[in-house]
């Protein structure tokens, strides 16, 4: 029997009280375009309810998206959570994030992290190579 | 790190019937693939079935069916229970991609288990991924399994077949109970809910299902001891789900007390052997026209040496050993 061809399963969501949902769906849209199967969990989503999420869908990478300037504590929080349930999965990070701030995220653990600019073909090959790497 | 995602089957499994939820997660993914994981995963689990009640929830995109499923199951679990919830969207038929969005609807719930699929991109269909899932969460224990599912095609079909009751989702205005009837969910519905009542025509949604509901019982379809009942709910402010949680009781009890859940179950198990063999028939025969004896019997049946009839068993010959 053939196996179903490996197709990336992506949690997407925004975590705490940033209400601006216009570019995650945009990229909710890119990931679909390129055969990718996105679990939108969308606006106002807490650590714990990505977590339920990740294990329940066995997901193979999580995209937050971010438009204030929790980023800070958000992002390594999330990579924190992961990890205290024991969850093997790589953490991006989308939306505005200050190239001051994006080696403190990565130093927390955060595996790619994606500019507000950033096209299909960059969003796709991002979260492509975190997963491969994974 | 440990990670539960590289552990083999028997593992998985072992964990998985501690409700562990990665390992729950993961045996999902590998039945979905029907690869020889998924194989092993079935041959472990079903003798540990528990006897879980299956609820499909079917209706046109856009009826409501998460936002209800969400509001039922959250009541469900406060009742005592430990549901699951299958949510089951269309694939994107250009790049086999999807958004499954239906966790946003169910957002409010914490304890039940909710994995999203894809019709898309499985081996064999939604025909084996279903019962596949079905039988994780049932070996697992949870209780009951509700399966959403748009209601058209191929995938309702296999999604109703599955289960052993069937919740059809329809809206006021229109025309909505009239589509259904054109559907054929008509035939399958055991419970029908209008949902979105707090909206204008919610009445005559419910007379224009009880009218057809009139005609289908006067043409003797149906099973004269079970009158599907016509529901109202407006999911927005959580009324009239714990009506539909007790009609989906009361078809329950019916099916138990006339035999019927025994022979519905066994119908089930009868559609998944007979997908299965479709499965590896369809498999075989894509190995088989890479063959010679394959190109053979085409070339003389070709020539006239043999008829098509005498070739096709030949093939059937090939196909069995
Ligand atoms: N007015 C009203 N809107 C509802 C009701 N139930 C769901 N909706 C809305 O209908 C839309 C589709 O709901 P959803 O549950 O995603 O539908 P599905 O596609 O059938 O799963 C959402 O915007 C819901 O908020 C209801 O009872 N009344
Ligand atoms: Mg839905």
């Amino acid at each position: 029997m053939t196996d179903k061809t490996e197709q990336i399963r992506i949690v997407l969501a925004k975590l705490g009280l940033d209400g601006h949902d216009r570019g995650i769906k945009v990229v909710a849209r890119m990931l679909r375009d390129a055969g990718m199967e996105v679990i939108y969990l969308g606006l106002r989503q807490t650590t714990d309810s990505i977590v339920a999420a990740v294990e329940q869908e066995d997901a193979d990478v999580v995209g937050l998206s971010m438009h204030n300037a929790g980023h800070l504590t958000l992002a390594p929080a999330m990579v924190e959570a992961l990890r205290q349930g024991d969850i093997d999965v790589p953490l991006i990070v989308g939306g505005i994030v200050p190239d001051a701030d994006v080696e403190a995220l990565e130093q927390a653990g955060v595996a790619a992290i994606l500019g507000p600019g950033a096209s299909a073909e960059e969003v796709v090959a991002t979260v492509r190579s975190v997963v491969s790497e994974a | 790190m440990t990670s539960v995602r590289n552990l083999p089957v028997d593992a998985l499994v072992e964990l998985a019937l501690t409700d562990d939820r990665r390992a729950v997660g993961r045996l999902l993914t590998l039945v979905e693939r029907n690869g020889p994981e998924a194989t092993e995963c079935a041959m472990m689990l079903h003798a540990h079935g528990t006897g879980s009640h299956v609820i499909g929830i079917t209706g046109a995109p856009g009826a409501g069916k998460s936002t209800l499923v969400g509001e039922m199951v959250q009541q469900m679990v406060d009742g005592g229970s430990h549901p699951a919830v299958l949510a089951v969207d269309p694939s994107s038929p250009l790049t086999g991609g999807a958004i499954l969005g239906d966790r946003v609807r169910m957002a409010g719930v914490t304890e039940a288990f909710i994995r999203s699929v894809a019709t898309r991109g499985h081996a064999g269909g939604l025909a084996l991924a279903i019962p596949g899932a079905v039988r994780v969460f049932d070996a697992v224990g949870y209780n009951p399994v509700v399966i959403e599912t748009v209601g058209v095609g191929q995938v309702e079909v296999d999604v109703t077949a599955a289960a052993d009751t069937t919740v059809v989702v329809v809206t006021p205005g229109m025309g909505d109970a009239v589509q259904a009837n054109k559907a054929g969910l008509l035939e399958v519905a055991d419970i029908f809910v209008v949902n979105k009542a707090d909206r204008p025509g919610a009445s005559d949604a419910r007379r224009d299902l009880e009218l057809m509901l009139d005609l289908s019982h006067m043409t003797g379809q149906e099973d004269a001891s079970y009158r599907p009942p016509i529901l109202m709910t407006n999911s927005l402010e959580g009324e009239g789900h714990s009506a539909v949680i007790d009609a989906i009781e009361t078809h329950r009890r019916h099916l138990v007390d006339t035999g019927q859940l025994a022979k519905r179950r066994r119908r089930r198990i009868e559609f998944e052997i007979e997908s299965r063999l479709s499965t590896v028939f369809e498999q075989r025969m894509i190995e088989l026209k890479t063959d010679q004896r394959w190109v053979d019997i085409v070339d003389t049946t070709t020539a006239g040496t043999i008829a098509p009839p005498a070739a096709s068993q030949q093939v059937a010959n090939l196909l069995l050993h």
